[in-house]
This record gives structure tokens, C-alpha cells and sequence, in this order.
């Protein structure tokens, strides 16, 4: 993961194979990066690697550094890591500045609630947008259901969370979920070029328009914590999380 | 609206296209996992380039314990308005 600041753009690169999914490493790097929205007037946030934006949470890490421990350990460092990412996207949702998820490839999970927390969403034809939880017996756990709903349809909130299917680019564009569409591999110029414009205006009149135009949710988002830890310390979900990461057949996913 | 039989047809030319493989060595038995040699998220771009060509919508869970190119086919024709 890297950024850079330069004039006034704020450009967040996720660089990890397989498809950044987000571990404690990860975690820990994007709250090193938030110190760096201070001096930005914009903020795009890219992947570099070819399977997509982002996959989601490490579940592989969630499964392995959890199975040893006491249910009260396991359940505290989730809570910990819950409560730290949260944080991170919490600041991003919130920053008094334009904010810019380029997507291409895989946004599931985790990777689609980074993508929601963001003012926009910039995609191109190869993106692809799940919130495949349910699957594990869990429900999202980075603030996604509530920022879902704040940008679409309840409608389609409740077919992709109960069916855990995922929306090519064209219909998350007609859903209202990303607000432009464009060719493959042009994702982050598309941001740049969105970023620079919004860089012309009037920051304060920038932030007072953010403030209006985009309503918060960290209420729900803090009720989302309790309700996902609920759902993970039950014995089905940590046999879930199993099958799983121990899955080597084609598509562990739709298992 | 296309037979199935073309939509099987079509679906092993966007398939061999979109993979790089050799067109004649595909058949509609074969398992597309195994012949095109792809994982999990090689399906996702195929599921994205089949939605795109068919103007149809094929949620992944249709796919589900669907192993070969003629099953995938039924599964799109089955959609097509």
C-alpha cells in the first residue's frame, strides 16, 4: 500500500496480492495513511493489482489467528480490529474533501465497504460488487449495510445481501451504486480527471456541500459491531470460516 | 431469441476469445474450470463477459455446481428474455 500528496490530490494505491484483502497488516497501513488526509483537497483511492480493488477481509487471518483462542479472546480482537477499521472509514466518510474509489475487478466485502465510504464511486467494465457474508453465516462488518442503504434501493440492498450475488459495473450504475462507467484500465484516470475538477472549487464550499449532501451513519455502523459479533462466536460460522479457508476447489466463494 | 445449441456456440467463442485458447479444442462437455484452466476469480471476469454479450443478468449462485459450458449455456438461455 503507498500514497503520495501532491498538489493537493491524495492518491491511496492498494498493492497487495491476491487482491488486497485487508489484514492487520493492512489495517495498520491504512491507519498510517490517515494522517495524510489532513494536508489533501482530494482523495483517489486505486488498485494496482490486476484481480481487482479489493477482495475484502483477510479471512484466511481471521480464521487462523482465532481458532486457538478462548471464545472472550477471539471475541475481543475482533472487537479491536472492528473498532480500528471502523475508525479508518469513519475518517475517510467523513474527510471535508472530495473522495474517489476507481474500481475495477473484484470489490466484495470489506473491499465494497472501503468503496462506500468514499464520496464516489468511479468503476470500469470489469468491476464486480458483492457482499458475499451471509455465506459464512455473518453479516458485513465494516459499515457496509448502512452505507449500502444510504446510496441504493432497499430493494437491491436485501437481493445482494440475502442472495450474496454479485452486480456487474453496467447495473451498479443503473442502481445508482457508482456514478460513471468506463472503459477497462481507465478507472484511475477517470478519478484523476473527477479529482482535479473538484480541486478547483472553493474548499470550504466543498466541505459545507459534503456535510449537506452526504448524511453520516456511524449510530447504525456502531450497531453493526455488537450484532457481527453476535453472529461470529456461534459454532457455525467459525466451521464456515473453515470450509472456507481450507476450500481449494475452483470457487470457494459460492461453496 | 437464439437455441440453445447457439447459445453454447457463443459462449465457447467468447470463452476461447476471452482466455486465449484454442477455439477447436473446446466442446460443450468439457469442464471449464479444467479446460481454460481458470480459478475463482477468472469465473468472475467469464460472468462479467457473458452478462455483457447476452444482455442478461446471471446471478452467481446459478452457477453453483455448474461445471461444464453446455449447463452454463442453458443457465444464461434459461434468462434470456
Amino acid at each position: 500500500m503507498n500514497w503520495r500528496l501532491a498538489n493537493g490530490l491524495l492518491e491511496l494505491e492498494l498493492a497487495t496480492r491476491p487482491c488486497n484483502e485487508i489484514s492487520t497488516k493492512a489495517l495498520e497501513q491504512l491507519e498510517s495513511f490517515l494522517p495524510s488526509l489532513k494536508g489533501a483537497r482530494a482523495l483517489v483511492i486505486h488498485s494496482t493489482v490486476e484481480a481487482g480493488f479489493c477482495a475484502g477481509a483477510d479471512l484466511r487471518e481471521l480464521y487462523t489467528r482465532g481458532r486457538n483462542l478462548e471464545s472472550d479472546e477471539r471475541v475481543a480482537r475482533v472487537r479491536d480490529f472492528l473498532m480500528r477499521i471502523h475508525r479508518v472509514l469513519d475518517t475517510i466518510d467523513a474527510a471535508p474533501i472530495p473522495t474517489i474509489a476507481a474500481v475495477h475487478g473484484v470489490c466484495f466485502g470489506g473491499g465494497l465497504e472501503l468503496a462506500l465510504a468514499c464520496d464516489m464511486i468511479v468503476a470500469d467494465q470489469t468491476a464486480r460488487f458483492a457482499f458475499p457474508e451471509l455465506r459464512l453465516g455473518l453479516i458485513p462488518g465494516f459499515g457496509g449495510i448502512p452505507r449500502l442503504r444510504r446510496d441504493i434501493s432497499n430493494a437491491l440492498v436485501r437481493d445482494l445481501l440475502f442472495t450474496g450475488r454479485s452486480l456487474n459495473a453496467r447495473r451498479a450504475h443503473e442502481a445508482g451504486l457508482i456514478s460513471q462507467v468506463v472503459k477497462p484500465g481507465a478507472t484511475r484516470r477517470a478519478a484523476l480527471g473527477a479529482a482535479a475538477q473538484a480541486l478547483k472549487f472553493d474548499t470550504r464550499a466543498v466541505a459545507a456541500c459534503k456535510a449537506f449532501a452526504k448524511p453520516l451513519v456511524r449510530d447504525e455502523t456502531r450497531q453493526e459491531i455488537e450484532v457481527f459479533l453476535e453472529l461470529f462466536e456461534r459454532e457455525a460460522v467459525q466451521d464456515a470460516l473453515k470450509r472456507f479457508v481450507e476450500n481449494d476447489g475452483p470457487m470457494p466463494y459460492l461453496a | 431469441m437464439d437455441s440453445p445449441a447457439a447459445t453454447t456456440t457463443k459462449l465457447l467463442d467468447l470463452a476461447a476469445e476471452h482466455f486465449g485458447v484454442d477455439r477447436a479444442a473446446l466442446r460443450p462437455t468439457d469442464d471449464f474450470f479444467a479446460t481454460l484452466g481458470i480459478d475463482s476469480l477468472q469465473v468472475l471476469e467469464l460472468l462479467t463477459k457473458l452478462e455483457a454479450h447476452f444482455s442478461v443478468e446471471l446471478p452467481d449462485y446459478e452457477l453453483q455446481g455448474v461445471t461444464d459450458f453446455s449447463t452454463l449455456a442453458a443457465r444464461i438461455h434459461d434468462r434470456l428474455a
